[in-house]
């Protein structure tokens, strides 16, 4: 496998969002307008690559037996070291990316990668996984969140398009973001599969 | 296997503790460069301000009063409320010496994102309903429950948490600025910050 495909595969035939469905609970919580969507996926995408990294060089180290547990503590580690140096030296982006950084940990994308392919591929590979699945998953997120953001409170970005007055709320609300989220997989697939 | 995986705890802990010992002073500083913003944002121009601690329902106040050319140029009263739809809201409220809001800065929420969260947004239907009036004119409580507080779409709960706020941030404003006036009645002038006085508000 070359090195572009592997970034490629992140976005399109292994897209974590809607190809591979992983991550839904973030997804699902945090895609209220594009921006929030954004932000989710850069931070998830910096954790990613960090842990990717780190397991695929320490992987010739970890007993079959206890891998699960040292990939969480080693995740878990890198999530709370990099929310603490957000918060020291960019307070400002610390502000708006913040609430997302501690459902890191729970995002079961960055604990599928390291299983699925950090575990077993070099040090660069893993890098490169890690930037290609980031990308899908920023992608994924920014659209599901404008989407949402258009439909629900008829703005993209913040920027509102002229139509806040009829805009249906039920789409910033969990069931438009079930709603949402089904339709895009549906079409990302059916164009996909050309 | 065990010894490994207790190395590995004991390494990623070890990392995260020296990180811990680097950042502490960095956020430390980068909080009391939020607060003085804060202060910056919901009061007009002021040269120096003091701290007055309270305490209401067990929950902390903090009342900074600014001084501008040797006259108080208003208050700001750091609040929090425990009913946000997520947990605390921090505010950051500004008062005129004559009662009436100038601004209000959310310091801390974790609200919905994109419902509750439009609390901190400028121009907000919420800081649309103080801003230049005194809360002490109004009947605190969002229009829902038969107040005069315009409350955000979809997000009740998280409106009522934001004039839970307000309601105590005006409390402590009032006794604050009550003192003050006793104080300048018998020509104390106050440079230094009070330590507290404690157990002032009970409902």
């Amino acid at each position: 496998m070359n090195k572009l495909q592997i970034i490629l595969k992140g976005i399109v035939k292994e897209n974590p969002t809607f190809v591979l469905i992983l991550g839904m609970c973030p997804t699902l919580g945090t895609t209220t307008s594009a921006a929030n969507g954004f932000g989710m996926g850069v931070a998830t995408m910096a954790v990613l690559i960090m842990s990717n990294l780190v397991i695929s060089l320490i992987k010739n180290i970890i007993p079959d037996k206890v891998r699960i547990p040292s990939f969480i503590v080693v995740i878990a580690s890198f999530v709370t070291v990099i929310q603490m140096v957000m918060q020291a030296y960019v307070p400002a982006l610390y502000a708006s990316l913040g609430v997302f950084i501690p459902l890191i940990v729970v995002n079961c994308i960055i604990l599928g990668r390291a299983e699925a392919f950090a575990s077993k591929n070099g040090a660069f590979d893993s890098i490169l996984d890690g930037v290609g699945i980031g990308l899908g998953f920023t992608l994924s997120l920014t659209v599901i969140g404008a989407v949402r953001e258009i439909l629900g409170s008829g703005a993209v970005f913040g920027l509102p398009i002229g139509i806040g007055d009829y805009a249906p709320l039920v789409f910033v609300l969990a069931p438009g973001g079930f709603l949402t989220l089904g339709y895009l997989m549906l079409l990302f697939n059916k164009l996909a599969k050309k | 296997m065990v010894a490994v995986l207790a190395g590995i705890c004991l390494v990623a802990s070890a990392c995260v503790g020296a990180i811990y010992v680097v950042t502490a002073e960095p956020i430390a500083q980068a909080k009391a460069q939020a607060t003085v913003d804060a202060l910056n944002n919901v009061l007009p121009a002021f040269d120096e301000n003091t701290v007055t601690e309270l305490e209401q329902d067990g929950l902390p106040v903090k009342v900074y009063t600014a001084v501008a050319g040797g006259q108080v140029a208003g208050y700001a009263v750091e609040t929090v409320t425990k009913n946000g739809f997520g947990g605390a809201v921090r505010m950051m409220v500004g008062f005129l010496p004559s009662g009436q809001v100038n601004n209000v800065n959310v310091l801390e929420q974790s609200e919905t994102p994109g419902l509750g969260t439009k609390m901190c947004d400028e121009g907000n239907p919420l800081i649309m309903s103080f801003q230049g009036k005194n809360p002490g004119d109004m009947k605190l409580a969002v229009k829902k429950d038969g107040g005069d507080v315009d409350a955000l779409t979809a997000a009740t709960i998280s409106s009522r948490a934001y004039v839970d706020a307000m309601a105590r941030a005006y409390a402590a404003f009032k006794q604050v600025s009550a003192g003050e006036t006793a104080d300048a009645a018998t020509g104390a002038t106050q440079s230094e910050s009070q330590p507290t006085q404690e157990g002032g508000e009970n409902e």
